[in-house]
C-alpha cells in the first residue's frame, strides 16, 4: 500500500473529504472502536496546543492506539540542537503514523517526505492546519444538512488567520458565497480573493459589524491578536468592534450556528454561549471524531 | 612589419553556444549548469554589447549537448537566453529556453519562517506564472515573485 499522509486539505479529494466525514459520522455513533490496537502514534509537539494535542490523543486512546511522544520542543532533542530531520529518522522507528505540530512552515510536508509512515499535520507555523479544517466542514455538514451552496460569514482577523484561509479554499469546492468582516488591517489577502473570483464564487466585504449577519448559514468568528498589529493604538480601536453579543442574533436565521476555531477571548460574549445557535464547543468535540476517521483512513484500516 | 596580435576566440566544431545572457548573471549560468565542474573546453565572453540587453554575455562549450531539461534550468536567470547547437562549424539547430513547470533547487523561498531556509532542504517550486515569474514553495505553499527572486 502507497503511504498516504495529510499534510494539506488540497491532499484531499472531494470524493476523499466526504468519505472522512461520513466515517467520522459513523464514529460519532460509535466512537470506542479497537481499530488501532497494538498501533503506535507518535504526536510531536514542537510548540504547545492544547486543543489539538488532546483531541488527537483522545482519538488514538478511543481507538485502542498507543501514544509517545511530547508536547513542547523544551522536552525533546531540539533543545541539543538535532535538526528536524534527525528527530523524524529516528522517531520513524518507533511508530506506526506521525502527528506532529511544528512552528516553522512547510516542515510537515518536509517531514512526510522524510517519514516512512503517515504523517499528519497538526499545524506547521502559520501555513496549513488540515485536521481542523475537516473539523470545521463536519460541523458545517452536521449543522446545515449539507455543504453546497452556503453562505459563510468569516469575522476577525482575517489577514493571519490561516483557520479561514484553509476552510475558505476548502468550501469552495461546494459553491458557497462568503462575507468577509475584518478591520482594515486584518483584511482578507488578495490572493483568497483572487482564488474565488477566478472560480465564479461570490464574496462580499464589510468592515462594520452589524446586522448583515441575518443573512448568514454559518458564523465563523476568530481571535482578533494584539501581536498582530505593529501600534497597541490601532488594535485598542478594534478590539472590542468585532465582538458577538447575543442581542445581534436575534435576526438569524434559526439554522444559522456560530462556530470558532477557539480559544476564545473577548470576540463573543459569554451571554451568547447559551443561545443555542452557539456552536463552538461541540465544534471542539467534533475534533475527535474527525481525528478518528482521519488516523484510520491514513493506516489503511478503513477506507 | 609585424602582424598586429589579435586574440581570438576560435569557433568551435561541435557544441553548444549561449547567447543573450544578461551580463550580471553569466556565473549564475555557469553555476547552474555546472560549467565549473567540466573539463570541457570553454569560452565565455561577458559585458558585451547588445542592443536587446544593454550588457550581454555569451559562452561556448565545446563537445556537450544539453537537454531540454536541463537547459531550462537557467531560465530563471536568463530567460531570452538563445542556444545555438554546432556540428561541423555550422549551427544545425536553434532553440530558446523556456521556464519549467517546476523548480527544483534553483531559487531561495522569499519566506524567512520556510522550513528550507532552516534545514538543508532542496527547495522545490511549482511555476504558477511564468511571465513575470511567480513560484509556489512546495514546503510552505508561499508564493515567491520576480521581484523577490533570489538564486541560490
Amino acid at each position: 500500500m502507497k503511504k498516504r499522509s495529510l499534510v494539506s486539505i488540497d491532499d484531499l479529494s472531494t470524493d476523499e473529504i466526504i468519505r472522512l466525514l461520513d466515517m467520522a459520522t459513523e464514529f460519532e455513533k460509535e466512537p470506542i472502536q479497537n481499530l488501532l490496537e497494538g498501533k503506535v502514534v507518535s504526536t510531536l509537539f514542537f510548540e504547545p496546543s492544547t486543543r489539538t494535542r488532546l483531541s488527537f490523543e483522545s482519538a488514538i486512546s478511543r481507538l485502542g492506539g498507543k501514544i509517545i511522544g511530547f508536547t513542547d520542543a523544551s522536552s525533546s532533542s531540539v533543545t541539543k540542537g538535532e535538526s528536524l530531520n534527525d528527530t523524524i529518522r529516528t522517531v520513524n522507528n518507533y511508530c506506526d503514523l506521525i502527528v506532529m505540530r511544528h512552528p516553522i512552515e512547510g516542515s510537515a510536508r518536509y517531514a512526510s517526505e522524510i517519514a516512512t509512515v503517515p504523517v499528519v499535520n497538526a499545524g506547521d507555523g502559520a501555513n496549513q492546519h488540515p485536521t481542523q479544517t475537516m473539523l470545521d466542514l463536519y460541523s458545517i455538514r452536521k449543522t446545515q444538512g449539507k455543504l453546497e451552496n452556503l453562505n459563510i460569514f468569516l469575522v476577525g482577523d482575517l489577514k493571519y488567520g490561516r483557520t479561514v484561509h484553509s476552510l475558505l479554499m476548502a468550501m469552495a469546492r461546494w459553491n458557497a458565497t462568503f462575507n468577509f468582516i475584518a478591520p482594515e488591517d486584518l483584511k482578507m489577502p488578495e490572493e483568497y480573493k483572487m482564488y474565488l473570483k477566478n472560480l465564479g464564487l461570490k464574496y462580499y466585504e464589510h468592515t462594520d459589524f452589524t446586522d448583515i449577519v441575518s443573512e448568514a448559514d454559518i458564523i465563523y468568528m476568530t481571535r482578533v491578536q494584539k501581536e498582530r498589529f505593529s501600534d497597541p493604538m490601532d488594535y485598542e480601536k478594534v478590539k472590542n468592534v468585532y465582538v458577538l453579543r447575543n442581542s445581534m442574533l436575534k435576526k438569524t436565521k434559526p439554522t444559522m450556528r456560530i462556530l470558532h476555531p477557539l480559544p476564545r477571548v473577548n470576540e463573543i460574549h459569554t451571554d451568547v454561549d447559551s443561545n443555542p445557535k452557539a456552536y463552538y464547543f461541540e465544534q471542539a468535540l467534533n475534533g475527535v471524531f474527525t481525528r478518528q476517521a482521519i488516523l484510520a483512513f491514513l493506516l489503511g484500516i478503513k477506507k | 612589419m609585424k602582424e598586429p596580435k589579435q586574440l581570438s576566440v576560435s569557433a568551435i566544431e561541435n557544441g553548444t553556444v549561449i547567447d543573450h545572457i544578461p551580463a550580471n548573471n553569466l556565473f549564475k549560468v555557469i553555476q547552474i549548469l555546472g560549467l565549473d565542474h567540466i573539463d570541457n573546453q570553454i569560452t565565455f565572453g561577458t559585458n558585451l554589447e547588445s542592443k536587446r540587453l544593454g550588457k550581454k554575455a555569451i559562452i561556448k562549450i565545446a563537445d556537450i549537448f544539453f537537454e531540454e531539461q536541463d537547459i531550462n534550468r537557467i531560465a530563471l536567470v536568463a530567460p531570452d537566453a538563445k542556444l545555438n547547437i554546432i556540428k561541423g562549424y555550422e549551427v544545425v539547430e536553434k532553440a530558446v529556453v523556456e521556464v519549467p513547470d517546476e523548480i527544483v533547487g534553483i531559487a531561495k523561498c522569499v519566506n524567512p519562517k520556510c522550513i528550507t531556509n532552516f534545514e538543508s532542504v532542496t527547495t522545490r517550486f511549482r511555476v504558477v506564472d511564468k511571465k513575470p515569474v511567480s513560484l509556489k514553495c512546495h514546503y510552505c505553499e508561499k508564493i515567491t515573485d520576480q521581484e523577490h527572486l533570489s538564486i541560490i
